[in-house]
């Protein structure tokens, strides 16, 4: 009897949630949304938000920029800020959540619902101080090596286990007087973020994730040694001319976007290329006839200690509201939503947060399995950069590219942000 | 629409608005005893500059040198510690160094090339066209200026089609001439990014000279070439010296300029692989950092940078005024 | 000499009117031997990339922002150029010392003030900016020339018993048309070019954002994307090119008189 009750409870829950609010709104006028995206990305983006202005009428003004942590700093201590933004990183949501400017979102969107259709971590990275003010509109996974399937196979090359096979790997390639690896940093004001991602990788496969979560936390120093480690196993690959695809400046001149695409050149410029999920969208636009699964492919990047085998590292976009508008309302409610979050996921280069996404609905076998990946994860990590204080994140950024051209300035380098975390971590 | 009602109601309104304040004051100062008249008019008429003055510059000035002893969130006093702090920065101190870099050589090539233009261009018949052109980039913001730059200094990997202009001209004129990424070798960065500066500022320099080369009295060029001097001799001892006033002119703007720079360092490379300039550096400690207190500590160190300048302009204006 | 100064220019012109994929794959130089062309690039800024609202934004930052600090200035002007009172050489003086402030030393303060006002991101408050920031300068420039105007000619008009109000409007403004416009060139294009004052007043919001904000916001976040960018940098350069163009005379004497402002 219980059991049929609290069923039946559930089903008229879940009926409610599904339930249309009355009459869809004819709300109008306008909501501004500032965030990162630009070229494929914004196109992905605007294509979720159609059926969104659509129903209700609202215009989206859309802002984009790399400099999103400055300019929307700025923009928030001119009184000006933008009705929605979306964030990179749980960080920058709780600086600015804790200094006020963040709408609580708990009595915006639907709780019960959205206990339902979101893994708990991501709701809990939403949440400051028991309040909700973000909500992930997409997903990514972190830490895969990207590979030519074709040209890999075809020269005898087998996916690594371990971290020490991968270096085995690329001293072969290199030694078969092939580029084992494109990297690229480039990326406006944002450049260094792809290296804060190997960093962050290398050290929660060698480290484990209590030393990742101590780091981002900043109990840890920059100065210690896991950290320090972390840094020297990214220098074995970038340090080394031979192995980076136009050597320490082509690794800092190129564009994170347009990095991976020498594997497909032929001879093939590289052989591997580190990059979340989202880089495949960017591999399809610019060559449409591969096939993902077949002429391209990726592998988990491998692990430096077994034991940390399956951790992974995933990221993710956040929505917060600014200012407290209907329509900023009504988008952030839309774009929680299943409905919404499948429009990018079918055009691909997105993972959906929302359970009620069906695997499916992902438009080829590396989006999905990258989705079973992340919905599956023993252990998963957020993206340590974007969880620490921008003033950080900012000097990592920087301390990367700084080290690719000396690396054998990292001690003044880890010392120096080590002197910033101090200061920001108060 | 509603914003060009606004505009319109703008240009036109706020002039008005001036206006019928100056004619509102008149009247009033007629209604006062003649001698009081006489010493209120003229503050009458300064009045709106000056209140706009003492509000957007001097008050904010005063403002920024008390932050600069304050912390991060502007509330307590911390005495000299973000002077300290900045000191110590290393961050800072590359900025310094290229700060330095930008003044001697935009301030000194754009004098040096300036003059040498304006003196080659008195000798063609194309002149006005050719300082028309060499003018040209100082119509342009440097945001376009530095997009125009980042795309002649693009790199692509050897072996690629170089899309980059130098890079291009490189490896097709010099034999096994390997492509750079010339944005991101330090401390030669910085020295293209002054490249730009040169290219937008020298077509300045240059019409200022040749404006001043006119008024160099013929009859003493040609004395000291009856004298048996030759052209450069002429050139750098009779010439010259007569234009020290004008090229005072012409640097202090540079060193104001180069000591000021953000847009280009902003644009094309924001101040990473070793590039930072001080502007670009406050931006940051203000923006990204949030540390009020350093960021105004920095802008007062920019006005400091400038008193010298400062000081030569004073010392002119009362040299001017005291004729 | 000339032409390497042109050569960058021209690259952006070309670029901007080359298919994506050719200024990818090849330099724009190349165009002689391959003359593709196309206005797509344009199409796509103007359209996708809010260039267009933000030529309208810039348009309305600069006319009242232009027009505003002339007659305020051409006021002290007249006060510190025809009347004698105690302090005009140390009111002038203090001007010529503004001229050399760097704007950064204001930007905490002032943004503090626009915030507490309401006014930070709204026009106007990069209006009151930009008046302030150019008076010194227009102040100077105005002050020297209408020393320079006839004396005479304005003692006869008091002889007349017009109050200063009238000889200011009919005889001073229209004698001073060549400095004015001067002084209008330069200041357009101060703020018509302007990044900062608009990127730290204003901000990036679409519906208010200047042309040079969005063009440094498209090389952030479009890197390699040549065709876009050249296209956007050419749309922010032809309303200053026009002004370049057809009043040279104008622009020169402007930027040489504005040759000590900092």
């Amino acid at each position: 009897m219980w059991r049929i009750a609290s069923v039946t409870a559930a089903v008229a829950l879940a009926l409610a949630a599904c339930a249309p609010r009355g009459q869809p709104e004819r709300l109008g006028g306008t909501v501004s949304v500032l965030a990162v995206w630009g070229g494929e990305e914004l196109e992905s983006f605007r294509a979720m938000l159609q059926p969104f202005e659509e129903r209700t009428g609202v215009t989206v003004e859309y802002e984009g920029t790399r400099d999103l942590n400055a300019v929307l700093t700025t923009r928030v201590q001119a009184g000006n800020p933008p009705d929605v933004a979306v964030l990179p990183g749980p960080g920058q949501l709780a600086e600015f959540a804790r200094q006020g400017h963040l709408v609580p979102l708990d009595d915006v969107v639907d709780a019960e619902r959205m206990r339902q259709e979101y893994a708990q971590t991501w709701l809990d990275l939403g949440t400051v101080d028991g309040r909700l003010y973000g909500v992930f509109v997409k997903t990514s996974l972190k830490g895969l090596v990207w590979y030519n399937r074709p040209a890999f196979e075809a020269a005898g090359y087998t996916v690594p286990q371990t971290w020490d096979d991968l270096m085995r790997l690329t001293e072969r390639i290199a030694a078969d007087g092939r580029t084992p690896w494109c990297v690229g940093l480039e990326s406006g004001s944002a450049s260094g973020w792809p290296a804060t991602d190997w960093i962050e990788v290398l050290l929660l496969k060698a480290a484990g994730p209590e030393v990742y979560d101590r780091w981002y936390r900043h109990e840890i120093s920059w100065e210690d040694s896991a950290v320090r480690q972390a840094w020297e196993r990214f220098a074995q690959v970038v340090g080394e001319p031979r192995y980076v695809y136009g050597g320490r400046q082509g690794v800092l001149a190129t564009n994170f976007a347009q990095a991976a695409f020498p594997l497909f050149s032929d001879p093939p410029g590289c052989y591997l290329h580190h990059q979340a999920t989202f880089i495949q969208d960017f591999i399809q636009q610019q060559f449409p006839n591969l096939r993902p699964g077949e002429d391209f492919d990726f592998f988990p990047f491998p692990a430096v200690d077994a034991r940390y085998q399956n951790a992974v590292v995933a990221a993710g976009d956040l929505v917060g509201v600014f200012r407290d508008t209907p329509q900023a309302r009504a988008l952030v409610r839309y774009l929680a939503s299943a409905e919404a979050q499948a429009v990018w996921v079918r055009r691909g280069g997105a993972l959906s947060p929302n359970r009620q996404v069906s695997l499916d609905g992902y438009p080829d076998p590396l989006n999905r399995r990258a989705a079973e990946v992340l919905r599956s994860a023993e252990v998963a990590r957020f993206d340590a950069s974007d969880l620490m204080p921008e003033a950080v994140n900012s000097a990592f950024w920087r301390a990367t590219l700084d080290f690719v051209q000396e690396p054998r300035r990292l001690g003044a380098l880890l010392a120096r942000l080590e002197r910033v975390a101090r200061e920001a971590y108060r | 629409m509603e914003r060009w009602l606004l505009v319109g109601l703008a240009a036109a309104g706020a002039p008005a608005v001036c206006a019928a304040y100056v004619v509102a004051a008149e009247a009033g100062l007629r209604r006062m005893p003649p001698r009081w008249r006489q010493a209120a008019r003229p503050w009458v008429w300064l009045l709106p500059a000056a209140a706009l003055l003492g509000v957007f510059l001097v008050y904010p000035t005063l403002g920024t040198l008390v932050y600069s002893f304050r912390d991060a969130s502007g509330e307590r006093w911390v005495g000299l510690q973000n002077y300290l702090q900045l000191l110590s920065d290393r961050e800072v101190q590359v900025a310094v160094r290229n700060n330095l870099i930008w003044l001697a050589g935009l301030a000194g090539v754009v004098v040096l090339l300036g003059f040498v233009l304006a003196v080659l261009l008195e000798r063609v018949p194309y002149a006005p066209v050719a300082k028309a052109i060499l003018f040209l980039p100082m119509a342009l913001s440097f945001t376009a200026a530095a997009v125009i730059w980042r795309f002649v200094y693009e790199y692509r990997p050897a072996g690629t089609a170089q899309v980059g202009l130098l890079n291009a001209l490189l490896t097709h004129t010099l034999p096994g001439f390997q492509p750079r990424a010339w944005l991101v070798h330090a401390p030669g960065n910085t020295l293209l990014l002054v490249a730009a500066g040169v290219w937008v500022w020298t077509g300045f320099a240059t019409v200022v000279f040749s404006a001043a080369l006119k008024t160099v009295p013929q009859e003493v060029v040609e004395a000291a070439r009856v004298d048996g001097a030759g052209e450069l001799r002429v050139l750098w001892n009779v010439v010259a010296p007569l234009l020290a006033p004008v090229t005072a002119v012409v640097a202090t703007t540079m060193v104001i300029t180069s000591l000021k720079v953000f847009d280009l360092v902003y644009v094309m490379t924001n101040g990473n692989y070793g590039t930072e300039v001080l502007a670009n550096r406050m931006y940051k400690e203000l923006f990204n950092v949030r540390h009020l207190g350093r960021a105004s500590a920095l802008a007062v160190v920019l006005l400091l940078c400038t008193l010298p300048a400062m000081a030569a302009n004073l010392r002119r204006f009362l040299g001017e005024a005291g004729r | 000499m000339c032409v390497l100064w042109l050569v960058p220019a021209v690259g952006l012109l070309v670029s901007s009117f080359r298919p994506a994929r050719a200024v990818a794959a090849t330099g724009w130089w190349t165009v002689w031997a391959d003359p593709q062309l196309t206005l797509e690039n344009y199409r796509a800024v103007l359209q996708t990339q809010h260039l267009a609202t933000s030529f309208a934004n810039s348009l309305v930052v600069t006319v009242p922002a232009t027009a505003i600090p002339l007659l305020v200035a051409a006021f002290g002007a007249y006060a510190l150029a025809w009347m004698d009172f105690p302090g005009r050489r140390a009111v002038a003086a203090a001007l010529v010392a503004l001229l050399a402030v760097p704007l950064q030393t204001t930007l905490v303060p002032v943004l503090r003030l626009f915030t507490g006002t309401g006014l930070a991101g709204t026009f106007p408050a990069v209006w009151l900016a930009h008046t302030a920031y150019g008076l010194p300068f227009a102040v100077y420039l105005l002050r020297n020339f209408f020393a320079t105007l006839p004396r005479d000619v304005l003692e006869s008009a008091s002889l007349d018993g017009a109050s200063p109000p009238v000889p200011f409007f009919r005889l001073i403004l229209p004698m001073s048309a060549p400095a004015l416009a001067s002084l209008a060139v330069f200041q357009f294009l101060w703020v018509w070019n302007d990044l900062l004052v608009a990127l730290v007043y204003l901000g990036g919001r679409p519906s208010v954002a200047p042309v040079t904000v969005t063009v440094s916001n498209l090389v952030n976040s479009l890197g390699g994307g040549w065709h876009l960018l050249t296209a956007a940098a050419f749309v922010s350069m032809a309303l200053p090119l026009v002004v370049f163009v057809g009043l040279q005379g104008a622009f020169i004497r402007g930027v040489l008189a504005g040759a000590v402002k900092g």
